[in-house]
Order: structure tokens, then sequence, then C-alpha cells
């Protein structure tokens, strides 16, 4: 398989120069001319006016051949602020196993950060870094982020690739899954190698969590899958684990899109909805936007994160950011505590596979009871300031 | 301003009913709605043809019923519609899905592609954007507020976890939307008129000049092996009593939870 010019067509116009993430193309007398750099990434076709740039193939190669020259598990160690995200180091946990099951090297792709956060990922079980220290990476950027994970893995051929599924995960990952022609799995929430045919089994929650399915892609490489965030345990960490950093270097990463200004936005008691361990939610029963102090004063005691229902979102008491359900966000905590939310399926299909869940509710009927660990039927207006007296004391303050 | 918007037919879970032996959703008889996040995709693709002009084409990659989705989008107001439906596409996943919609997006010519942030079915969020890479254009995910637009760039604020981004794209840039962005208007007398009449062009895969080895079942690189039932939760507890009762036996729980 190459990339080939037709001369006849080409005008000379140098579309395809600037769209080569390889620096693959140059001119020649007047001519596009694809060089050794090439990295079949076929980019160039698409952006050719004159339909000039083809691929051509010289006869099928066997789903063996192509499969078997990729190696190795890879997983993508995103950074905020230049801190690794702790999600990373649960695709680290999960992606050890399957290297070990495969007998095979575990590697993250770093980028941005520090050299001291590429050390840190080898201590929790990395066996190679692929760090590019740029500044161009301290603020996410779709762009150049798939643009240089498809050089890197076009150029190594990992034969497994994971990312949290995160906003930033689930926003750039498809464009490289689409680039380099192979399967996408979202949101996974439990990975494993099929023994007999050495793929990956991709389990992931589809319609709300109502249905679960085993995704595989065995004639692609790599196989790739976003991995919701939580559900991986973190791997061992070693701080006498060596390992090597491979500094990658990024020249023409261009961009359309342009991240003109990042905004911080905190409301009161902030914790991540999808990276709380516990989520203190309030809905329609509530009332009253007051009703949220009482949600937040729980959520801080215990340190967890406020959410709530779509009624309370569109009654305007809280902002959409803390929405949790079919519109909103998908949550799993160990523990999620409803209160005053009747449970219409929109709302149980972005929580129910929570550990525990615990519904108070006046109405003994509502539906939010059918998946909850332990109800309470009463006033949330009872309960709850009881509830805050108890853990007070429990917790002596 | 040429303006497409993606949208998808998803059963109506309103109407869903869970089996409470299986647990699983009784799908029979189920009407299809628009995809939620669709309807703020087309309501956004509205108020963009209402700033700057231009014309709104409503795409769906679906079963011939499908058409009863783009009618009701034509109802809230956009200008035409397409259908892209062929047997050949049966069995896509996001990969061979997004293909086909950019192929379709390619012929019909577009300067914003405005997608919802995911399917209620699916929920993969995929699709949107890798659009946007086999269309070679740039994309901006989880959009919840349109700042500025003018004839050579869109300027919007992107939903992240810790707040947001201020994006600036030029044109052609595909989008995907979150509810937060706006509220769908609702169809109008006039709307629904025109939905009644409208005549929804139907493409099948030979009209985009679909390659056959990148749709259907061919064309995806992953497969689904098998589907089963998440295990229903069996471990109810209701603790009854007084309030100080209920709370206390709570408490209980939760220190064997080694929550406290």
């Amino acid at each position: 398989m190459s990339v080939k010019v037709n001369i006849e067509k080409c005008n000379g116009c140098e579309e395809c120069i600037k769209s080569c993430p390889f620096d693959a193309i140059e001119l020649k007398e007047g001519k596009a001319f694809i060089n050794e750099y090439c990295q079949m990434c076929m980019t160039c076709l698409s952006v050719c006016p004159e339909g000039a740039i083809y691929e051509e193939t010289e006869g099928k190669q066997t789903k063996n051949q192509q499969t078997s020259e990729y190696k190795g598990v890879w997983i993508f160690a995103e950074q905020r602020d230049g801190k690794v995200a702790q999600v990373a180091y649960e695709l680290l946990g999960i992606g050890r196993t399957l290297a070990n099951d495969l007998n095979t090297e575990l590697s993250a792709v770093l980028l941005g950060a520090s050299e001291n956060e590429a050390q840190e990922l080898i201590k929790w079980g990395a066996d190679k870094i692929y760090h590019v220290k740029s500044d161009i990476f301290n603020t996410f950027n779709d762009e150049p982020y798939s643009k240089i994970l498809i050089r890197l893995i076009l150029m190594h051929k990992p034969e497994i690739f994971l990312s949290g599924a995160t906003p930033i995960g689930r926003s750039f990952i498809p464009r490289v899954a689409a680039r380099i022609k192979t399967g996408l799995t979202a949101d996974c929430t439990s990975l494993k190698i099929d023994k007999e045919t050495g793929n990956l089994l991709q389990i992931r929650p589809a319609f709300g969590g109502n249905i679960m399915a085993t995704i595989i892609c065995p004639d692609k490489r790599p196989q790739m899958a976003t991995v919701r965030p939580r559900v991986m345990k973190p791997g061992n960490y070693d701080s006498n684990r060596k390992g090597e950093i491979i500094n990658v270097p990024c020249d023409n990463l261009s961009s359309r899109t342009k991240v003109i200004e990042t905004v911080k936005e905190s409301s009161g008691c902030f914790v991540n909805l999808q990276e709380a361990d516990i989520i203190v939610s309030g809905g329609r029963g509530l009332g009253d936007p007051k009703g949220f102090k009482l949600i937040q004063e729980l959520a801080e005691l215990l340190g967890g994160a406020v959410g709530s229902s779509r009624a309370a979102v569109d009654e305007g008491w809280i902002p959409y950011r803390h929405q949790v359900g079919q519109t909103g966000k998908t949550v799993c905590p160990k523990i999620y505590i409803a209160c005053g939310i009747s449970g219409a399926v929109q709302h149980l299909v972005g929580m129910q596979s929570s550990d525990i869940i615990i519904a108070i509710n006046k109405n003994p009927d509502a539906p939010i009871f059918n998946v909850a660990s332990y109800g309470i039927v009463g006033d949330l207006y009872e309960i709850l300031p009881l509830l805050i007296k108890k853990i007070k004391e429990e917790k002596g303050i | 301003m040429r303006i497409i918007v993606c949208i998808k037919q998803v059963p109506d879970t309103a109407e869903v009913r869970i089996n409470p032996e299986t647990g699983t959703l009784i799908r029979e008889g189920v009407p299809g709605i628009i995809n939620p996040l669709d309807l703020h995709a087309i309501e956004a693709g509205l108020y963009i043809k209402e700033k700057t002009g231009g014309k709104v084409t409503v795409i769906s990659m679906g079963p011939p019923q499908a058409e009863s989705a783009l009618r009701d989008a034509i109802a809230m107001g956009a200008d035409e519609a397409v259908l892209i439906s062929d047997k050949a596409f049966a069995g896509s996943d996001t990969w061979a899905t997004a293909y086909a919609l950019s192929m379709a997006i390619k012929k019909i010519g577009a300067d914003i592609i405005i997608c919802g942030k995911q399917a209620i079915d699916g929920d993969t969020a995929q699709v949107g954007p890798e659009t946007a890479e086999f269309l070679n254009i740039p994309h901006i995910s989880y959009v919840r507020k349109i700042e500025h637009i003018d004839k050579d760039t869109i300027r919007v604020q992107r939903l992240m976890d810790e707040g947001y981004d201020v994006i600036e794209s030029p044109f052609p840039v595909l989008f995907t939307v979150i509810k937060e962005l706006n509220e769908p208007r609702l169809p109008s007398l006039k709307g629904k008129m025109a939905a009644k009449k409208a005549v929804i062009q139907k493409w099948n895969a030979a009209d985009i000049g679909a390659s056959e080895d990148n749709i259907g079942i061919k064309g995806s690189p992953t497969r689904v092996k098998n589907v089963f039932t998440p295990q229903a939760r069996t471990d109810r507890k209701m603790l009854e009593g007084t309030p100080e009762q209920q709370v206390e036996a709570l408490i209980q729980e939760l220190r064997g939870l080694k929550c406290l």
C-alpha cells in the first residue's frame, strides 16, 4: 500500500503539503512529491482539491500480517494544568494487567507537563513514556492533540490504546480513530483479553446502563477504547521502578481552532462529579433552591460532590454542570444519595451503576426506590438535618 | 451560511418501560423521537440562520422510518431534509456512520455542521468528532454558548470538567452541543404545514458516493460480540421507623461501609 500523486492532475497548489502531519510531501518541479516519511495517514487524499492523490494497493494483506505488526499496550496520560489526571493512573492499572496478559510492554503518552510527571507515570506502572514537551499542550485543543497522537500511533503501532472517557478523551480520540481507520469503543467499564483470539474484550453500558455490550475490534489495530473514570483501580506505586522516557519532537502542529481563554468555574463546593466517590443529589422534592444548601452541606461533610436531577436544573436552582442523567452526566460513585428525586428513567440511566444508592423521598412508590440499596421514606427536611448532625458527631466536628 | 444539522431517531425513553424481571428496556411499540440533544442542535442551526442568513439542512442516517424525525425538524423550521438510507448501511458502527455522514455532507456542502453531543441509545459521543476528521475540518465539542458569529469566524464556549474554554474557529467547522446551549423551539403551525408538504430527499449509498468497503458491517472496525443485562439490584433495604431511627440505621450502614 502506498500513496501516489497523479502528476497530470496535480496543479501544485500545496494544500497537501500544509495538511501533512509528517512533512512527507514536498514540491518538486511544481508538483507534489511524496517522500519516505509518508506514514499513509491519507490526510492528503481528502484535502487535494484536484483529487490528484490516490492510494495504491498492492494486493490485500492478510489479517494476521496486518494485526501482528502491532505490539504493546498504550495509555493516554491526560494532564490538566500540568498535573496528570487521576484517570491516567487508573489506565496504568488496567493497562498493566492487559500488558502482562499479552506479555508485552506498557507505554504512556504524555502531552505537555514536566519530566517529573513523566517519572511518576513510570512509578505507577509504565515501562515507556512518549513525552511531548511543548507549551502548545498546556491548554486542550483537539487538532494538535489528535495530530501528534496519530503520528505516534502510526509510527510505533501499539495493539491496544486506552484513554480516559473524560471530556478531553471523548473529544479528540474519535478523530484519531477515524484517521487511523480503526475501531473505538466509548466509555468502557471493563476490559479483558480473550484468551483464544488475543482480542481485547471491551465491555460498556448502552442505553444508560440498562444493557451491557461486549465490543471487539477483530481486524484493525490498535484496538482503541475510552475508559470510564473511577471504574478501574490504579496500578501499584513503586518508587524504585525504572522506565524509559522518550522525548518526542513536535513540529508543524498547526490548529485552525484557537483556545482564546480557559475559565475555571466553581459553584461553592466544587468537586468534579465524574471523579467523586460520593455524590449527594437533589431534585424537585427540595421544593426550593435553598434545599441545595443542605445538599451541599452534606456533600462537603462527606467530601463529595453535588448532583441534581434535570427538574432542579430546569427550575434554575442549580447550574447545568451538576445535572445527572440522560441529558447530563453519567456518574458511578461509590455512594449516591438521592434526595427528593423521584427517579425518572432519564435520571436513573445516569446513576444506577453507582455502587450504593441511598434514596430519600416522601413518596414510597417513587421509582428511585427500585434502584436503591437503602431507602428512607420521609421528609428530607427532617432527615437531612438529622443526618448532618449525626455525621458531625461521628466525625467529632 | 450553509448549515447542516445531523440528527438521529431514537426510541422515546419516556415511553420505555423496564421489564421488572430482566431489568431490560421494553422497546417494542415505543415511538421514535428526535434524539433529545439533537433538538438543541436544530435550535442552534436555526439561531445561526437567523443571525447570519443562510439555509438549514437536516440530515439523518437511518431506516426509512427516520423520515418522521426529519419532518419534525422541518416543523421546527429547518429548510430541507435528507434521509440517508440503504440496507447496505445496516450494522454501521460509529466509524462507518461518520464516514457515510461525511460523504453526504460533502455532497451538500456546508460551512457549519452541528450535532448533538451524543445519542441516548448508544451514548458514544463519537460520531461528531469522527465526522469532522473525515471532512478534514476542525470540531468543537460540548458547546454551551455561542458568543459571537460573523461571516468568517465563530466563537463559542466549550464546557469542560472544571469550567469552560472559549474557542474560536474559522469555517467550515463542526460542533457538538449540550442541553445548556439553548431551549429548542416548538413547531409552529406554519412549520407543521411545511412538514406535511415537504419532500424529503432520500439518498442511498451510491447517491453519496460511499465506497462499500467503508459502510455497514464490512466498513465497521468494531463488532458487538454479545449483549447482556447487568445484574439487577437485589440488596435493597428500606429503613423504617421515626426519622431518628431511620437516620441512626443509615449511619450504622455507612459505618459498616467505612464511609465515616
